[in-house]
Protein backbone atom coordinates (compact mmCIF):
# COMPACT_ATOMS: atom_id res chain seq x y z
CA UNK A 1 0.00 0.00 0.00
CA UNK A 2 1.59 3.44 -0.76
CA UNK A 3 1.13 5.87 1.49
CA UNK A 4 1.20 9.45 -0.02
CA UNK A 5 -1.20 12.27 0.77
CA UNK A 6 -4.07 12.27 -0.99
CA UNK A 7 -5.65 15.06 0.25
CA UNK A 8 -4.48 17.54 2.75
CA UNK A 9 -6.26 19.86 5.29
CA UNK A 10 -4.10 22.35 6.59
CA UNK A 11 -4.95 24.72 9.48
CA UNK A 12 -8.42 24.94 8.42
CA UNK A 13 -10.83 27.25 10.43
CA UNK A 14 -15.03 28.06 9.92
CA UNK A 15 -16.21 30.44 11.27
CA UNK A 16 -20.11 31.27 11.33
CA UNK A 17 -20.59 34.77 12.87
CA UNK A 18 -19.22 33.89 16.57
CA UNK A 19 -19.33 30.33 16.42
CA UNK A 20 -16.48 28.39 16.01
CA UNK A 21 -17.37 24.97 13.82
CA UNK A 22 -13.81 24.12 12.81
CA UNK A 23 -10.58 25.63 14.84
CA UNK A 24 -7.22 25.08 13.35
CA UNK A 25 -7.71 21.58 12.11
CA UNK A 26 -4.92 19.67 10.01
CA UNK A 27 -5.03 15.86 8.95
CA UNK A 28 -4.18 14.23 5.93
CA UNK A 29 -5.78 11.78 3.66
CA UNK A 30 -3.93 9.03 2.41
CA UNK A 31 -3.82 7.50 -1.18
CA UNK A 32 -5.42 3.84 -1.13
CA UNK A 33 -6.58 3.71 2.36
CA UNK A 34 -9.87 4.56 4.21
CA UNK A 35 -9.63 7.57 6.24
CA UNK A 36 -12.71 7.63 8.57
CA UNK A 37 -13.72 11.00 10.68
CA UNK A 38 -15.13 10.30 13.68
CA UNK A 39 -16.71 12.36 17.05
CA UNK A 40 -19.69 13.48 19.13
CA UNK A 41 -22.83 15.18 17.50
CA UNK A 42 -21.78 18.65 16.61
CA UNK A 43 -18.10 18.29 16.44
CA UNK A 44 -17.88 19.96 12.91
CA UNK A 45 -17.44 16.53 10.84
CA UNK A 46 -20.02 17.46 8.06
CA UNK A 47 -18.54 21.04 7.81
CA UNK A 48 -14.97 19.47 7.30
CA UNK A 49 -16.84 17.69 4.10
CA UNK A 50 -18.55 20.97 3.17
CA UNK A 51 -15.77 22.43 2.77
CA UNK A 52 -14.04 19.97 1.05
CA UNK A 53 -16.51 19.98 -1.16
CA UNK A 54 -16.78 23.05 -1.78
CA UNK A 55 -20.21 23.58 -0.42
CA UNK A 56 -18.40 26.27 2.29
CA UNK A 57 -15.45 28.52 2.09
CA UNK A 58 -13.01 28.27 4.57
CA UNK A 59 -12.32 30.76 6.70
CA UNK A 60 -8.73 30.12 6.98
CA UNK A 61 -6.41 27.42 5.84
CA UNK A 62 -5.88 25.43 3.03
CA UNK A 63 -7.08 22.19 1.48
CA UNK A 64 -5.30 20.59 -1.47
CA UNK A 65 -5.91 17.26 -3.28
CA UNK A 66 -3.08 15.70 -5.26
CA UNK A 67 -4.46 13.67 -8.30
CA UNK A 68 -2.83 10.35 -9.37
CA UNK A 69 -0.87 11.96 -12.38
CA UNK A 70 0.55 14.58 -9.78
CA UNK A 71 -1.81 17.98 -10.58
CA UNK A 72 -2.48 19.70 -7.03
CA UNK A 73 -6.02 21.61 -6.93
CA UNK A 74 -6.72 23.92 -4.02
CA UNK A 75 -9.71 22.78 -3.22
CA UNK A 76 -10.87 25.73 -0.72
CA UNK A 77 -10.57 28.01 -4.44
CA UNK A 78 -12.77 26.00 -6.41
CA UNK A 79 -16.49 25.88 -6.65
CA UNK A 80 -19.53 24.06 -7.49
CA UNK A 81 -19.13 21.16 -10.28
CA UNK A 82 -15.30 21.94 -11.19
CA UNK A 83 -14.57 19.84 -7.60
CA UNK A 84 -16.29 16.90 -9.06
CA UNK A 85 -15.02 17.99 -12.78
CA UNK A 86 -11.29 18.92 -12.07
CA UNK A 87 -10.88 18.23 -9.10
CA UNK A 88 -12.12 14.51 -9.13
CA UNK A 89 -13.35 14.82 -5.68
CA UNK A 90 -17.65 13.09 -4.84
CA UNK A 91 -19.28 12.52 -2.09
CA UNK A 92 -22.91 11.25 -0.58
CA UNK A 93 -24.87 12.84 1.92
CA UNK A 94 -26.03 11.62 5.03
CA UNK A 95 -29.61 12.28 3.92
CA UNK A 96 -29.64 10.73 1.04
CA UNK A 97 -29.85 12.76 -1.95
CA UNK A 98 -30.78 10.81 -5.40
CA UNK A 99 -32.75 12.29 -8.24
CA UNK A 100 -35.84 10.71 -7.00
CA UNK A 101 -37.82 11.48 -10.21
CA UNK A 102 -35.16 9.89 -12.25
CA UNK A 103 -34.51 5.78 -12.98
CA UNK A 104 -31.76 4.32 -11.25
CA UNK A 105 -29.99 3.76 -14.95
CA UNK A 106 -30.35 7.19 -14.99
CA UNK A 107 -29.16 8.47 -11.91
CA UNK A 108 -25.74 6.68 -13.17
CA UNK A 109 -25.96 7.78 -16.40
CA UNK A 110 -26.38 11.59 -15.16
CA UNK A 111 -22.95 11.33 -13.50
CA UNK A 112 -21.28 10.80 -16.54
CA UNK A 113 -22.13 13.33 -18.04
CA UNK A 114 -19.16 15.18 -19.10
CA UNK A 115 -18.02 12.09 -20.89
CA UNK A 116 -21.33 11.89 -23.11
CA UNK A 117 -21.82 15.71 -23.40
CA UNK A 118 -18.05 15.74 -25.19
CA UNK A 119 -18.34 12.44 -26.81
CA UNK A 120 -21.85 13.53 -28.29
CA UNK A 121 -20.09 17.13 -29.52
CA UNK A 122 -22.80 19.07 -26.84
CA UNK A 123 -25.57 17.16 -28.13
CA UNK A 124 -25.40 18.39 -31.62
CA UNK A 125 -23.39 15.67 -33.23
CA UNK A 126 -25.14 13.13 -31.09
CA UNK A 127 -28.22 13.95 -32.56
CA UNK A 128 -26.89 13.63 -35.92
CA UNK A 129 -26.16 10.40 -35.09
CA UNK A 130 -22.38 10.20 -35.01
CA UNK A 131 -20.28 7.23 -34.29
CA UNK A 132 -18.40 8.42 -31.44
CA UNK A 133 -21.67 9.17 -29.29
CA UNK A 134 -23.28 5.45 -29.79
CA UNK A 135 -19.98 4.22 -28.67
CA UNK A 136 -19.62 6.59 -25.50
CA UNK A 137 -23.07 6.37 -24.59
CA UNK A 138 -22.67 1.99 -24.94
CA UNK A 139 -19.18 2.56 -22.91
CA UNK A 140 -21.32 4.90 -20.45
CA UNK A 141 -24.25 2.20 -19.88
CA UNK A 142 -21.62 -0.16 -19.62
CA UNK A 143 -19.89 1.27 -16.83
CA UNK A 144 -23.32 1.69 -15.48
CA UNK A 145 -24.03 -1.80 -15.20
CA UNK A 146 -21.13 -2.45 -13.68
CA UNK A 147 -21.72 -0.32 -10.72
CA UNK A 148 -25.12 -1.63 -10.31
CA UNK A 149 -23.71 -5.04 -10.00
CA UNK A 150 -21.80 -4.56 -7.70
CA UNK A 151 -24.36 -2.37 -5.78
CA UNK A 152 -26.41 -5.59 -6.56
CA UNK A 153 -28.88 -3.46 -8.13
CA UNK A 154 -28.93 -4.69 -11.55
CA UNK A 155 -32.67 -5.70 -11.19
CA UNK A 156 -33.91 -2.69 -10.48
CA UNK A 157 -32.11 -0.71 -13.03
CA UNK A 158 -35.30 1.07 -15.25
CA UNK A 159 -37.54 1.58 -11.39
CA UNK A 160 -37.44 5.34 -10.07
CA UNK A 161 -35.07 5.70 -7.25
CA UNK A 162 -37.36 6.98 -5.11
CA UNK A 163 -38.99 3.85 -5.29
CA UNK A 164 -36.20 1.80 -3.41
CA UNK A 165 -35.25 0.59 0.19
CA UNK A 166 -33.55 2.67 2.28
CA UNK A 167 -30.35 0.57 2.27
CA UNK A 168 -30.64 0.37 -1.56
CA UNK A 169 -30.55 4.09 -1.86
CA UNK A 170 -27.59 4.43 -0.11
CA UNK A 171 -25.68 2.25 -2.44
CA UNK A 172 -27.33 3.62 -5.21
CA UNK A 173 -25.76 6.86 -4.19
CA UNK A 174 -22.27 5.38 -3.58
CA UNK A 175 -22.45 3.99 -7.03
CA UNK A 176 -23.31 6.82 -8.41
CA UNK A 177 -20.86 9.26 -6.75
CA UNK A 178 -18.29 6.02 -8.20
CA UNK A 179 -19.53 7.12 -11.68
CA UNK A 180 -18.16 10.49 -12.08
CA UNK A 181 -14.60 8.35 -11.42
CA UNK A 182 -13.41 10.14 -8.87
CA UNK A 183 -10.08 9.47 -7.08
CA UNK A 184 -11.66 10.54 -3.75
CA UNK A 185 -14.53 9.79 -2.27
CA UNK A 186 -16.38 11.38 0.73
CA UNK A 187 -18.74 9.79 2.29
CA UNK A 188 -21.26 10.93 5.07
CA UNK A 189 -22.50 8.27 7.22
CA UNK A 190 -22.84 5.69 4.78
CA UNK A 191 -23.63 3.37 7.65
CA UNK A 192 -26.93 5.62 9.27
CA UNK A 193 -30.12 3.53 9.29
CA UNK A 194 -28.78 0.05 7.96
CA UNK A 195 -29.29 -2.77 9.24
CA UNK A 196 -26.82 -5.29 10.46
CA UNK A 197 -26.81 -7.23 7.07
CA UNK A 198 -27.30 -4.03 5.16
CA UNK A 199 -24.41 -2.83 6.92
CA UNK A 200 -22.15 -5.76 6.05
CA UNK A 201 -22.84 -5.34 2.65
CA UNK A 202 -22.17 -1.89 2.39
CA UNK A 203 -18.26 -2.98 3.89
CA UNK A 204 -17.99 -5.23 1.49
CA UNK A 205 -19.09 -2.93 -1.24
CA UNK A 206 -16.49 -0.04 -0.05
CA UNK A 207 -13.56 -2.78 0.34
CA UNK A 208 -14.47 -3.63 -2.96
CA UNK A 209 -14.01 -0.02 -4.58
CA UNK A 210 -10.46 0.14 -2.51
CA UNK A 211 -9.14 -2.86 -3.83
CA UNK A 212 -10.23 -2.52 -7.52
CA UNK A 213 -11.10 1.15 -8.17
CA UNK A 214 -8.25 2.50 -5.87
CA UNK A 215 -10.26 5.32 -5.28
CA UNK A 216 -9.42 6.41 -1.89
CA UNK A 217 -12.23 7.34 0.62
CA UNK A 218 -12.78 9.75 3.84
CA UNK A 219 -16.15 9.10 5.63
CA UNK A 220 -17.86 9.93 8.62
CA UNK A 221 -19.20 7.47 10.45
CA UNK A 222 -20.93 7.10 13.89
CA UNK A 223 -21.36 3.41 14.23
CA UNK A 224 -17.86 2.18 15.20
CA UNK A 225 -17.92 -0.79 14.23
CA UNK A 226 -18.18 -0.46 10.84
CA UNK A 227 -15.61 2.38 11.68
CA UNK A 228 -12.82 -0.09 13.44
CA UNK A 229 -13.64 -2.84 10.67
CA UNK A 230 -13.14 -0.78 7.83
CA UNK A 231 -11.04 2.43 8.39
CA UNK A 232 -7.04 2.30 8.19
CA UNK A 233 -6.35 5.68 9.62
CA UNK A 234 -8.85 7.48 12.02
CA UNK A 235 -9.29 10.95 13.07
CA UNK A 236 -11.59 12.42 15.97
CA UNK A 237 -13.07 15.73 15.70
CA UNK A 238 -14.33 17.30 19.47
CA UNK A 239 -15.98 20.77 19.41
CA UNK A 240 -13.98 21.70 15.60
CA UNK A 241 -10.82 20.59 16.64
CA UNK A 242 -8.66 17.40 16.50
CA UNK A 243 -8.11 15.44 19.48
CA UNK A 244 -6.77 12.60 18.28
CA UNK A 245 -5.08 11.17 14.66
CA UNK A 246 -4.17 7.32 14.45
CA UNK A 247 -5.01 3.89 13.19
CA UNK A 248 -8.33 2.52 15.22
CA UNK A 249 -6.33 0.83 17.77
CA UNK A 250 -4.27 3.73 18.80
CA UNK A 251 -7.54 5.71 18.23
CA UNK A 252 -9.49 3.11 20.60
CA UNK A 253 -6.83 3.46 23.27
CA UNK A 254 -6.61 7.88 23.28
CA UNK A 255 -7.43 8.52 26.74
CA UNK A 256 -9.12 11.69 25.26
CA UNK A 257 -10.76 10.09 22.98
CA UNK A 258 -12.64 7.76 25.39
CA UNK A 259 -13.35 11.47 27.71
CA UNK A 260 -15.26 12.47 24.72
CA UNK A 261 -17.36 9.85 23.67
CA UNK A 262 -18.33 8.49 27.43
CA UNK A 263 -18.57 12.01 29.11
CA UNK A 264 -16.33 14.18 31.58
CA UNK A 265 -14.42 13.58 34.48
CA UNK A 266 -16.11 12.15 37.91
CA UNK A 267 -15.68 15.86 39.70
CA UNK A 268 -17.56 17.15 36.69
CA UNK A 269 -20.31 15.16 37.12
CA UNK A 270 -21.16 15.48 40.50
CA UNK A 271 -20.58 19.65 39.84
CA UNK A 272 -23.64 18.69 37.41
CA UNK A 273 -25.62 16.62 39.51
CA UNK A 274 -25.47 19.39 42.38
CA UNK A 275 -26.79 21.96 39.71
CA UNK A 276 -29.60 20.11 38.78
CA UNK A 277 -30.69 18.93 42.17
CA UNK A 278 -29.94 22.68 43.23
CA UNK A 279 -32.59 23.86 39.62
CA UNK A 280 -35.32 21.36 40.87
CA UNK A 281 -35.67 21.95 44.21
CA UNK A 282 -36.14 26.36 43.58
CA UNK A 283 -38.74 25.11 41.13
CA UNK A 284 -40.30 22.97 43.86
CA UNK A 285 -40.43 25.97 46.15
CA UNK B 1 -72.15 20.12 -36.07
CA UNK B 2 -70.13 21.11 -38.82
CA UNK B 3 -69.92 24.39 -37.62
CA UNK B 4 -68.69 23.03 -33.92
CA UNK B 5 -65.43 20.87 -36.39
CA UNK B 6 -65.04 23.80 -37.74
CA UNK B 7 -64.55 25.71 -34.72
CA UNK B 8 -62.29 22.82 -32.98
CA UNK B 9 -60.23 23.14 -35.82
CA UNK B 10 -59.87 26.62 -35.73
CA UNK B 11 -58.98 25.88 -31.66
CA UNK B 12 -56.57 23.36 -32.06
CA UNK B 13 -54.52 25.85 -34.59
CA UNK B 14 -54.87 28.39 -31.54
CA UNK B 15 -54.13 25.79 -28.79
CA UNK B 16 -50.66 24.43 -31.04
CA UNK B 17 -49.19 28.12 -30.87
CA UNK B 18 -50.41 28.52 -27.32
CA UNK B 19 -48.69 25.45 -26.36
CA UNK B 20 -45.40 25.96 -28.28
CA UNK B 21 -45.22 29.06 -25.79
CA UNK B 22 -46.53 27.47 -22.85
CA UNK B 23 -43.30 25.29 -22.87
CA UNK B 24 -41.20 27.75 -22.69
CA UNK B 25 -42.63 29.14 -19.27
CA UNK B 26 -42.71 25.04 -18.11
CA UNK B 27 -39.27 24.46 -18.56
CA UNK B 28 -37.72 27.44 -17.09
CA UNK B 29 -40.04 27.23 -14.19
CA UNK B 30 -39.19 23.28 -14.02
CA UNK B 31 -35.78 24.31 -13.86
CA UNK B 32 -35.31 27.45 -11.77
CA UNK B 33 -38.22 27.99 -10.01
CA UNK B 34 -39.22 31.12 -11.54
CA UNK B 35 -41.78 32.54 -13.86
CA UNK B 36 -40.09 34.11 -17.29
CA UNK B 37 -42.45 37.02 -17.50
CA UNK B 38 -40.19 38.16 -20.56
CA UNK B 39 -40.98 35.27 -22.16
CA UNK B 40 -44.22 36.25 -23.70
CA UNK B 41 -42.12 39.20 -25.30
CA UNK B 42 -39.58 36.46 -26.57
CA UNK B 43 -42.55 35.34 -28.67
CA UNK B 44 -43.57 38.40 -29.94
CA UNK B 45 -39.48 39.65 -31.17
CA UNK B 46 -39.55 36.21 -32.42
CA UNK B 47 -42.55 36.96 -34.67
CA UNK B 48 -40.52 40.48 -35.22
CA UNK B 49 -37.71 38.70 -36.40
CA UNK B 50 -39.25 36.74 -39.05
CA UNK B 51 -41.64 39.46 -40.31
CA UNK B 52 -38.40 41.67 -40.99
CA UNK B 53 -36.79 38.28 -42.15
CA UNK B 54 -39.64 38.23 -44.73
CA UNK B 55 -39.28 41.83 -46.29
CA UNK B 56 -35.73 41.61 -46.42
CA UNK B 57 -35.96 38.33 -48.31
CA UNK B 58 -38.96 39.67 -50.36
CA UNK B 59 -36.43 42.94 -50.86
CA UNK B 60 -33.42 41.19 -52.35
CA UNK B 61 -35.11 38.29 -54.22
CA UNK B 62 -37.61 39.27 -56.32
CA UNK B 63 -39.38 35.59 -56.61
CA UNK B 64 -38.91 33.31 -53.65
CA UNK B 65 -40.79 30.33 -52.86
CA UNK B 66 -42.90 30.10 -49.74
CA UNK B 67 -40.98 27.04 -48.02
CA UNK B 68 -37.61 28.45 -48.30
CA UNK B 69 -38.66 31.68 -47.13
CA UNK B 70 -40.93 30.48 -44.65
CA UNK B 71 -37.81 28.13 -43.41
CA UNK B 72 -35.53 31.15 -43.13
CA UNK B 73 -38.19 33.51 -41.44
CA UNK B 74 -37.84 30.36 -38.54
CA UNK B 75 -34.36 30.17 -38.70
CA UNK B 76 -33.90 33.64 -37.94
CA UNK B 77 -36.45 33.80 -35.57
CA UNK B 78 -35.29 31.03 -33.53
CA UNK B 79 -31.31 32.80 -33.65
CA UNK B 80 -32.84 35.84 -32.69
CA UNK B 81 -34.96 35.27 -30.02
CA UNK B 82 -32.18 32.42 -28.26
CA UNK B 83 -29.98 34.79 -28.19
CA UNK B 84 -32.00 37.51 -26.40
CA UNK B 85 -33.23 34.94 -24.10
CA UNK B 86 -29.88 33.76 -23.02
CA UNK B 87 -29.03 37.51 -22.69
CA UNK B 88 -31.71 38.06 -20.49
CA UNK B 89 -30.62 35.21 -18.47
CA UNK B 90 -27.48 36.33 -17.99
CA UNK B 91 -27.76 39.58 -17.00
CA UNK B 92 -30.90 39.86 -15.19
CA UNK B 93 -31.52 36.37 -13.72
CA UNK B 94 -28.26 35.14 -13.33
CA UNK B 95 -26.93 37.39 -10.90
CA UNK B 96 -29.54 36.93 -8.69
CA UNK B 97 -30.04 33.30 -8.17
CA UNK B 98 -28.80 33.30 -4.52
CA UNK B 99 -31.51 36.31 -3.67
CA UNK B 100 -35.21 35.94 -2.47
CA UNK B 101 -37.55 34.37 -4.83
CA UNK B 102 -39.30 37.41 -6.18
CA UNK B 103 -36.33 39.49 -6.80
CA UNK B 104 -35.87 37.81 -10.76
CA UNK B 105 -39.77 37.82 -10.58
CA UNK B 106 -38.93 41.40 -11.16
CA UNK B 107 -36.84 41.77 -13.40
CA UNK B 108 -38.48 39.34 -15.37
CA UNK B 109 -41.28 42.03 -15.28
CA UNK B 110 -38.69 44.39 -16.08
CA UNK B 111 -37.22 43.06 -19.17
CA UNK B 112 -40.97 42.55 -20.49
CA UNK B 113 -41.27 45.83 -20.23
CA UNK B 114 -37.59 46.71 -21.90
CA UNK B 115 -38.32 44.56 -24.71
CA UNK B 116 -41.82 45.56 -25.81
CA UNK B 117 -40.72 49.25 -25.34
CA UNK B 118 -37.55 48.51 -27.67
CA UNK B 119 -39.35 46.90 -29.98
CA UNK B 120 -41.96 49.41 -29.95
CA UNK B 121 -39.11 52.64 -30.09
CA UNK B 122 -37.53 50.87 -33.12
CA UNK B 123 -40.61 49.16 -35.05
CA UNK B 124 -43.13 52.09 -34.51
CA UNK B 125 -46.15 51.26 -32.75
CA UNK B 126 -48.65 50.42 -35.35
CA UNK B 127 -49.32 47.43 -36.54
CA UNK B 128 -46.87 45.82 -39.60
CA UNK B 129 -48.62 43.46 -42.04
CA UNK B 130 -47.12 40.91 -44.55
CA UNK B 131 -49.15 39.36 -47.26
CA UNK B 132 -50.40 35.95 -46.78
CA UNK B 133 -47.85 33.52 -47.46
CA UNK B 134 -50.02 30.63 -47.73
CA UNK B 135 -53.94 31.09 -48.76
CA UNK B 136 -55.00 27.37 -50.09
CA UNK B 137 -57.93 26.65 -48.56
CA UNK B 138 -59.31 22.90 -48.46
CA UNK B 139 -62.70 21.85 -48.16
CA UNK B 140 -63.42 18.43 -46.38
CA UNK B 141 -66.59 17.84 -46.01
CA UNK B 142 -68.13 21.32 -45.39
CA UNK B 143 -65.14 22.18 -43.52
CA UNK B 144 -62.72 24.52 -44.76
CA UNK B 145 -59.37 24.15 -43.48
CA UNK B 146 -56.43 25.73 -44.57
CA UNK B 147 -53.14 24.76 -44.93
CA UNK B 148 -51.73 27.80 -42.44
CA UNK B 149 -53.21 25.39 -39.91
CA UNK B 150 -52.44 22.32 -41.06
CA UNK B 151 -49.01 23.36 -41.32
CA UNK B 152 -49.27 24.96 -37.65
CA UNK B 153 -50.37 21.64 -36.28
CA UNK B 154 -47.80 19.31 -38.00
CA UNK B 155 -44.64 21.92 -36.79
CA UNK B 156 -46.37 21.69 -33.66
CA UNK B 157 -45.97 18.00 -33.51
CA UNK B 158 -42.47 17.73 -34.87
CA UNK B 159 -41.26 20.62 -32.13
CA UNK B 160 -42.39 18.49 -29.78
CA UNK B 161 -41.04 15.06 -30.71
CA UNK B 162 -37.74 16.63 -30.76
CA UNK B 163 -38.50 18.28 -27.65
CA UNK B 164 -39.95 15.24 -25.94
CA UNK B 165 -36.44 13.35 -27.60
CA UNK B 166 -33.81 15.92 -26.19
CA UNK B 167 -35.44 16.22 -22.83
CA UNK B 168 -36.25 12.09 -22.34
CA UNK B 169 -33.18 10.22 -24.27
CA UNK B 170 -29.97 12.90 -24.78
CA UNK B 171 -27.41 12.93 -22.04
CA UNK B 172 -28.42 17.06 -22.09
CA UNK B 173 -32.14 16.13 -21.14
CA UNK B 174 -30.88 13.77 -18.49
CA UNK B 175 -28.94 17.18 -17.07
CA UNK B 176 -31.63 19.04 -17.44
CA UNK B 177 -34.10 16.75 -15.48
CA UNK B 178 -31.27 16.20 -12.38
CA UNK B 179 -30.60 20.20 -12.28
CA UNK B 180 -33.95 20.31 -12.39
CA UNK B 181 -34.39 18.12 -8.97
CA UNK B 182 -31.68 19.02 -6.97
CA UNK B 183 -29.44 21.58 -8.57
CA UNK B 184 -25.90 20.89 -5.90
CA UNK B 185 -26.13 17.78 -6.13
CA UNK B 186 -26.30 17.66 -10.21
CA UNK B 187 -22.79 20.39 -9.57
CA UNK B 188 -21.28 17.90 -7.25
CA UNK B 189 -21.60 14.82 -9.99
CA UNK B 190 -19.74 17.56 -11.86
CA UNK B 191 -22.86 19.09 -14.18
CA UNK B 192 -22.25 22.49 -15.47
CA UNK B 193 -25.28 24.21 -13.86
CA UNK B 194 -25.52 27.91 -15.12
CA UNK B 195 -24.94 25.98 -18.70
CA UNK B 196 -27.70 23.66 -18.38
CA UNK B 197 -30.00 26.62 -17.46
CA UNK B 198 -28.95 28.33 -20.31
CA UNK B 199 -29.59 26.22 -22.37
CA UNK B 200 -32.67 25.46 -20.97
CA UNK B 201 -33.64 29.71 -21.84
CA UNK B 202 -32.49 29.07 -25.48
CA UNK B 203 -34.42 25.74 -25.91
CA UNK B 204 -37.66 27.58 -24.51
CA UNK B 205 -37.06 30.95 -26.56
CA UNK B 206 -36.58 28.66 -29.93
CA UNK B 207 -40.08 26.84 -29.43
CA UNK B 208 -41.61 30.62 -28.68
CA UNK B 209 -39.53 31.63 -32.03
CA UNK B 210 -41.21 28.93 -34.11
CA UNK B 211 -44.66 29.64 -32.51
CA UNK B 212 -43.91 33.20 -33.06
CA UNK B 213 -43.33 32.82 -36.97
CA UNK B 214 -46.73 30.98 -36.93
CA UNK B 215 -48.56 33.39 -35.49
CA UNK B 216 -47.45 35.89 -38.00
CA UNK B 217 -48.10 33.58 -41.09
CA UNK B 218 -51.47 33.14 -39.40
CA UNK B 219 -52.59 36.54 -38.70
CA UNK B 220 -50.76 38.52 -41.21
CA UNK B 221 -49.76 41.01 -38.59
CA UNK B 222 -47.27 41.73 -35.66
CA UNK B 223 -47.68 44.36 -33.32
CA UNK B 224 -45.06 44.87 -30.26
CA UNK B 225 -47.97 44.42 -27.63
CA UNK B 226 -48.46 41.16 -29.30
CA UNK B 227 -46.24 39.65 -26.47
CA UNK B 228 -49.07 40.44 -23.91
CA UNK B 229 -52.43 38.74 -24.16
CA UNK B 230 -50.77 35.47 -26.06
CA UNK B 231 -48.08 35.25 -23.15
CA UNK B 232 -50.74 35.70 -20.56
CA UNK B 233 -52.70 33.06 -22.42
CA UNK B 234 -50.11 30.67 -22.82
CA UNK B 235 -48.57 31.11 -18.95
CA UNK B 236 -52.35 30.01 -18.27
CA UNK B 237 -51.82 27.07 -20.38
CA UNK B 238 -48.36 25.78 -18.34
CA UNK B 239 -50.59 26.46 -14.91
CA UNK B 240 -53.71 25.20 -16.37
CA UNK B 241 -51.95 22.05 -17.64
CA UNK B 242 -49.57 21.68 -14.48
CA UNK B 243 -46.58 23.49 -14.25
CA UNK B 244 -43.17 21.96 -14.77
CA UNK B 245 -44.96 19.24 -17.11
CA UNK B 246 -44.39 19.26 -21.05
CA UNK B 247 -46.86 17.68 -21.81
CA UNK B 248 -49.19 19.62 -19.47
CA UNK B 249 -48.07 22.60 -21.38
CA UNK B 250 -49.38 20.80 -24.68
CA UNK B 251 -52.44 19.58 -23.29
CA UNK B 252 -53.18 22.88 -21.34
CA UNK B 253 -52.34 25.00 -24.67
CA UNK B 254 -54.76 23.29 -26.99
CA UNK B 255 -57.10 23.19 -23.94
CA UNK B 256 -57.62 27.04 -23.72
CA UNK B 257 -57.27 27.34 -27.60
CA UNK B 258 -60.03 25.39 -27.34
CA UNK B 259 -62.26 26.64 -24.81
CA UNK B 260 -62.08 30.12 -26.60
CA UNK B 261 -62.93 29.07 -30.03
CA UNK B 262 -65.85 27.65 -29.03
CA UNK B 263 -66.81 29.94 -26.22
CA UNK B 264 -66.48 32.60 -28.79
CA UNK B 265 -68.59 30.42 -31.44
CA UNK B 266 -71.61 30.00 -29.53
CA UNK B 267 -71.66 32.36 -26.62
CA UNK B 268 -69.65 35.66 -26.53
CA UNK B 269 -66.76 36.46 -28.05
CA UNK B 270 -66.33 39.27 -25.49
CA UNK B 271 -66.29 37.14 -22.82
CA UNK B 272 -64.02 34.82 -23.97
CA UNK B 273 -61.20 35.56 -21.98
CA UNK B 274 -63.76 35.43 -18.79
CA UNK B 275 -64.37 32.14 -19.96
CA UNK B 276 -60.58 30.88 -20.15
CA UNK B 277 -59.90 32.56 -16.45
CA UNK B 278 -62.85 30.95 -15.33
CA UNK B 279 -61.76 27.33 -16.29
CA UNK B 280 -58.19 27.86 -15.14
CA UNK B 281 -59.70 28.97 -11.61
CA UNK B 282 -61.89 25.94 -11.58
CA UNK B 283 -59.42 23.18 -12.47
CA UNK B 284 -57.05 24.97 -9.69
CA UNK B 285 -59.76 24.56 -7.31
CA UNK B 286 -60.20 20.64 -8.02
CA UNK B 287 -56.19 19.72 -8.71
CA UNK B 288 -53.77 22.46 -7.28
CA UNK B 289 -50.98 21.44 -9.10
CA UNK B 290 -52.87 21.73 -12.37
CA UNK B 291 -54.12 18.75 -14.95
CA UNK B 292 -50.57 16.40 -15.42
CA UNK B 293 -48.57 18.32 -12.71
CA UNK B 294 -47.11 16.66 -10.07
CA UNK B 295 -48.36 17.04 -6.31
CA UNK B 296 -46.08 18.36 -4.58
CA UNK B 297 -45.22 15.97 -1.60
CA UNK B 298 -43.65 17.07 1.74
CA UNK B 299 -41.14 14.99 3.40
CA UNK B 300 -41.52 14.94 7.02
Amino acid sequence: MNSDVILRVEHVTMRFGGLVAINDLSFDVRRGEITALIGPNGAGKTTVFNCVTGFYRPSMGMISMTQKNGTVCNLERMTDFTINREAKVARTFQNIRLFTGLTVLENLLVAQHNVLMRASGYTVLGLLGFRGYRDASKAAIENARHWLERADLLDRADDPAGDLSYGAQRRLEIARAMCTGPELLCLDEPAAGLNPRESLELNKLLRGILADTGTSLLLIEHDMSVVMEISDHVVVLEYGTKISDGTPDEVKNDPKVIAAYLGVDDEEVDEVLEEITHVTDEAQA
Amino acid sequence: MEYFIQQTVNGITLGSIYGMIAIGYTMVYGIIGMINFAHGDIFMLGAFAALITFLILTAIFTSVTVVVALIVMMAVAILMASLWNWTIERIAYRPLRGSFRLAPLITAIGMSIVLSNFIQVTQGPRNKPIPQLVSQVYDVYGISISLKQILIVVITVVMMTAFWYLVNRTSLGRAQRATEQDRKMAALLGIDVDRTISITFIMGAALAAVAGTMYLMYYGVAVFSDGFTPGVKAFTAAVLGGIGSLPGALLGGLLIGLIESLWSAYFSIDYKDVATFSILAIVLIFKPSGILGRPEIEKV
